[in-house]
């Protein structure tokens, strides 16, 4: 069973919906047994880091998390939830992430030279490095990305770039912890693959 | 970069699609949910949902088929009509919807942008704006466009923006139905006034080439939206995003996954 992690940030409905969709059984929870009971889970969120941060720790859900990330089972995070699994975020202060991959959260305006902020819309993925959650896609697709902010971080552990300015990180993984910037469940059919993809990732797990 | 994105608009009226809608291929042509399923398989980057219902129970029905859209369509929905409150945003978010789109509701109450986007983000916050040209001045209307509340559009948009909204929607009424190209004057003049925001162009849409006008005009537009050009299966809107691509336009073209 897929757990999508609910501790308060964002609407959860199109999620659970395009899971649904894919055929995975998901459930919604703030449950902290429940996530260390699930063969996958995904970390999901809008809104600013810093408050998603802190409801993490103050519900202790970013411990679960982490402890959830270090038996070895898939996690995905999605936009905001994806920037949540770096160590840290400069967005409106300084702000510490979960840490499960290297690398900070930026301001996309740095670098975008008078480029429109938020980055709102559908954008080509460049994949880097194919395999994984991406591995069903085939020719171009494109996302749908809604974010201010950014993954730095070293190239090994980026699987796709999107071009806004400059290359900006898409999709990311190591080992065991997988991230996207762009909402899958927004991105029509090449979104509802990758979350298929995870899906098919996390079953393979429980053989 | 972001694709220039195609948007049809859905008039949502006690459950059904209003205005001519006109495709062989779907078995209930006034169903939000079957038109919302073609238009997204087509193509379609996002969906407008309008209710302009005002009964109780014509919004409950609106409620539910949005859900029922939601659940069935993944692309960005946005959603408009009859949005004066804060509880307004909550209950069509709850419902799946991505983006709120504000228009008279925000002209009574300015501050409806400001709460918003406070509560929910700027990103979900859209400014949709009436626009008529009434002495050589460009004025918002308010009311589906039948009242004229005197204000310039360029400073209303400009406060707008400034209040918190997150994308504008320009519907020339001077262009809407005569179906006879975009009003690209207004739009440049929307762009120049609020270069930072998405802009939308609604209203005028006639043919393709009107779509490439549009985009080869004012650069800096988003996304054009229209209703009835697509509702009627005049324009299918893969064929126009294949031309738009044809003519340098950047489009997402879905892949076709067998």
């Amino acid at each position: 069973m897929i757990t999508i992690v609910d501790y308060g940030v964002g609407n959860l409905f199109s999620l659970g919906c395009s899971l649904k969709k894919v055929g995975a059984p998901c459930r919604i929870s703030p449950d902290p047994e429940l996530i260390a009971s699930s063969e996958g889970l995904i970390l999901p969120g809008v809104g600013a880091f810093g408050d998603a941060a802190d409801k993490l720790r103050d519900t202790g859900l970013g411990e679960s998390v982490r402890e959830y990330a270090a038996s070895g089972r898939p996690l995905l995070g999605i936009c905001l939830g994806m920037q949540l699994l770096f160590e840290d975020s400069w967005e409106f202060g300084h702000h510490t992430g979960l840490g499960l991959i290297p690398g900070s959260v930026r301001s996309l305006a740095e670098r975008t030279q008078g480029l429109k902020i938020p980055h709102m819309g559908w954008n080509r993925l460049d994949i880097t490095r194919g395999g994984g959650i991406l591995g069903s896609l085939r020719g171009e697709n494109y996302m749908y990305f809604v974010h201010s902010f950014y993954a730095d971080c070293p190239d090994e552990y980026v699987t796709s770039y999107t071009e806004y300015g400059f290359p900006v990180t898409a999709s990311v993984q190591k080992d065991n912890v997988y991230g996207c910037q762009f909402h899958p469940e927004k991105s029509s059919e090449s979104g509802l693959r990758i979350l298929a993809e995870f899906c098919d990732i996390v079953r393979k797990g429980e053989l | 970069m972001l694709t220039k994105r195609i948007i049809p608009c859905l008039d949502v009226r006690y459950g059904r699609v209003v205005k001519g809608v006109n495709f062989q291929n779907l078995s209930d042509i006034a169903s939000p949910v079957d038109l919302a399923r073609h238009y997204s398989s087509s193509g379609a980057d996002e969906l407008v949902f309008y209710d302009i219902t005002a009964s109780a129970e014509g919004r409950k029905l609106f409620s539910d088929i949005l859900t029922e859209t939601a659940a069935n369509v993944f692309i960005p929905l946005t959603v408009g009509g009859g949005i004066n409150t804060t509880e307004d945003f909550e209950r069509v978010l709850n419902c799946g919807a991505d983006k709120v789109s504000v228009n008279s509701g925000a002209i009574r109450r300015p501050e409806l942008i400001r709460e918003a986007s406070r509560l929910y983000g700027s990103q979900c916050v859209v400014l949709s704006v009436d626009i008529k040209r009434v002495g050589g001045v460009f004025r918002v209307f308010s009311k589906g466009g039948r009242e004229d509340t005197g204000m310039e559009a360029m400073e209303w948009i400009r406060r707008g923006a400034d209040l918190g909204a997150g994308e504008i929607v320009v519907n020339s009424i001077d262009t809407d139905g005569v179906k006879n190209g975009f009003d690209i004057e207004m739009l440049q003049a929307v762009c120049d006034t609020v270069p930072e925001l998405p802009v939308i162009a609604s209203g005028g849409a006639g043919s393709i080439e009107d779509f490439i006008a549009l985009f080869r005009q004012v650069p800096r537009i988003d996304a054009g939206l229209a209703a009835s050009v697509f509702h009627s299966g005049q324009i299918p809107i893969d064929v126009l995003k294949r031309h738009l691509r044809e003519d340098g336009v950047n489009v997402r073209i879905q892949e076709a996954f067998e």
